[in-house]
């Protein structure tokens, strides 16, 4: 056999899974977008933009990547650090704090609701402790606020250690004669995240990102969990036309609109965190 | 400027002591070298100098100001790392100006410094250059010219030139020398390699097992071996040892010959030889060639001689053959004496 055509071979089972089960029904999905059953057609696009949970629902998606993606970088930026300094047991803390990964994110909803709902575990802790009267229901369409929060705090407590666990194998990586250079040089503490992890991590800076708000534009189960309708995000909003209106096609385009979304920060976040033309990292 | 003082420095990891009870005095504008082989503690001793470490027990001094409670760059000191630590992600110019960056310096300040120390290092051509676009040799020159460019009192280099090739480091060591030598600084540098600890220091610091052996001028360390230790660790090849029986009265006899040594003596000691230091002549050891190594300036011959091995540095015109036996008188003056007791010279 031509060993030039070996890793063409090898690479081929895959290259054919994709195509049949990724690039086919995404072929499918767009034609669905962009047809009405007699030919091409922007009508679904019209018809879900000019709804008028579109622009709420927009407006949600990118209000909680927006509020939930920065604190999730810096924590896990501030875990990774404090991981990495760790001496012993640090696998142990890094185990611990990726517990939330393994778990489903209906499951991490519901958990999240348990505590939030009427009767869940915080009203029965403040109750307990005498600081309310009677059970309060925090996730009503009375406190959009709550919701909101409650909705934060799942999320980040869900998939905070998906970019914690990409950040710490990027921290490893770093020499550790940078550090000891940076330290002589006169570089503070602060400085030296500043100067030399940051700028030394962007690849996984990068990976990390993109990764999470890709997620993040595509949150649904723990929105649906606590805020149901109270809180409408694209992502709910392909699931109602698809499993309720029983309109495929409409469904088809919001899934286009995200994935055109998804793209678009794919894109910003790569160029914001290049490597600059010949440094080498 | 500045005189460093180090005062019984001890270091220990766990159960392992790295250090034991250090005492150096490095003077202003010394060029200090701290030899020995890996495993030895040369490294540690600096990484506490510079503060990258902290001495179980004692104190450094800089320029008369007591350092190890500082932060390194309190201590007036820069480094040139093993293996360069150039950022990758910064331009040369950047990295030169790391140090004066940190110090919240004037950009004007900022360039004539890495310009000037740029010029020195002969690298002013390449301060647009990220690190990646650089040779080993020229990453070498970022990383002095970086420490350079503090203007510090002190400059300690960690085997600098290590990863450099053999005819590189021959370059390098003699353009850092000049460099050095025209910045007024103090220097110490760590280094296994005893050729680069000859030609570049005026003081050698031979370390062995945690502990200075000696600290002298590299002629002396060469001539005048404090120990049995450095007798056989500087020169290649190193001295010559043989077994010296005492006949009391400063007399000795040496495989079969007799030679006055250190009057005082009245045990066994070690007769030691440099291989370089003995003459053909009908009263020298006789000792038998096993190999023969012509070596272009001259002819190593290594022998057998009251049962060990025995080495001699011959005229490259010399005809040895394995086999024959050469007649090896040691010069009067180079033969040198050590107690086995305590393995430390005798006079």
């Amino acid at each position: 056999m031509n060993p030039r055509l070996l890793p063409y071979i090898l690479i081929l089972p895959v290259t054919l899974f994709l195509c049949l089960f990724f690039l086919y029904p995404f072929v499918l999905v767009a034609q669905q977008a962009f047809s009405n059953g007699s030919g091409f057609t922007l009508t679904n696009f019209r018809d879900v933009t000019e709804h008028w949970k579109f622009p709420i629902s927009l407006k949600n998606t990118f209000l909680l990547a927006l509020a939930v993606v920065p604190i999730q970088l810096a924590l896990s930026l501030l875990m990774a650090t404090m991981v990495t300094k760790m001496k012993k047991g640090r696998d142990l803390i890094l185990y611990i704090w990726t517990i939330p990964l393994g778990i489903s994110d209906l499951a991490a909803g519901i958990i999240w609701l348990a505590i939030f709902e009427q009767s869940g575990f915080l009203n029965s802790m403040m109750g307990g402790l005498g600081l309310i009267d009677s059970p309060t229901n925090f996730l009503s369409y009375q406190s959009p606020v709550m919701v909101f929060v409650a909705i934060m705090l799942a999320e980040i407590w869900r998939a905070t250690a998906i970019m914690l666990v990409i950040l710490v194998a990027g921290i490893g990586l770093i020499p550790k004669e940078y550090y000891e250079a940076g330290e002589v040089f006169g570089a503070t503490p602060w400085q030296r995240f500043l100067k030399i992890t940051l700028p030394m991590l962007r690849p996984s800076l990068q990976t990390a990102l993109v990764l999470r708000v890709i997620l993040a534009f595509e949150v649904f189960a723990v929105v649906q969990a606590l805020g149901g309708t109270l809180f409408p995000v694209l992502m709910g909003e392909t699931y109602a036309y698809q499993f309720e209106l029983l309109n495929g096609g409409a469904a088809a385009a919001i899934a286009l609109i995200i994935l055109a979304i998804s793209i678009t920060f794919t894109l910003i976040i790569m160029r914001a965190l290049r490597v600059p033309k010949g440094a080498t990292i | 400027m500045a005189v460093i003082e180090i005062k019984n420095v001890a270091k220990r990891f766990g159960d392992y002591q790295a250090l034991h009870d250090i005492n150096l005095t490095i003077e202003d504008q010394e060029f200090m070298v701290l030899l020995g082989a890996s495993g030895c503690g040369k490294s540690t001793l600096l990484r506490i100098i510079c503060g990258l470490e902290t001495a179980s027990e004692g104190e450094v001094w800089i320029g008369g100001k007591r350092v190890d409670h500082l932060q390194p760059k309190d201590r007036g000191i820069a480094m040139v790392f093993q293996n360069y630590a150039v950022f990758p992600h910064l331009t040369v110019f950047e990295n030169i100006g790391f140090g004066l960056r940190m110090q919240k310096m004037g950009n004007d300040e900022v360039k004539r410094r890495v310009e000037r120390t740029a010029g020195l290092m002969h690298i002013e051509q390449l301060l647009d250059r990220y690190s990646g676009e650089l040779s080993g040799g020229q990453r070498q020159r970022v990383a002095v010219a970086r420490a350079l460019a503090m203007e510090p009192d002190v400059i300690l280099m960690d085997e600098p030139l290590s990863n450099l090739d053999a005819l590189l480091r021959m370059e390098m060591r003699a353009e850092l020398k000049g460099v050095l030598a025209e910045s007024n600084t103090t220097a110490i540098y760590v280094t296994h390699d005893q050729v680069e600890a000859m030609s570049m220091a005026d003081r050698i610091s031979v370390m062995h097992e945690g502990k200075i052996v000696q600290a002298a001028s590299p002629i002396e360390v060469y001539r005048n071996p404090a120990a049995e230790f450095v007798a056989g660790f500087i020169g290649n090849p190193p001295m010559n040892f043989l077994e010296a029986t005492s006949h009391g009265g400063g007399k000795f006899s040496v495989a079969g010959h007799s030679f006055d040594g250190p009057d005082a003596a009245n045990s066994n000691l070690q007769f030691a030889i440099r291989p370089e230091d003995m003459t053909l002549s009908e009263d020298g050891f006789p000792a038998v060639a096993k190999v023969v190594e012509p070596l272009g300036a001259h002819l190593l011959v290594t022998c057998e001689l009251d049962g060990k091995l025995f080495r001699a540095i011959l005229d490259s015109e010399m005809q040895v053959k394995p086999g024959q036996t050469l007649k090896l008188a040691p010069m009067p003056d180079r033969i040198r004496w050590f107690d086995p007791s305590t393995t430390l010279a005798v006079a």
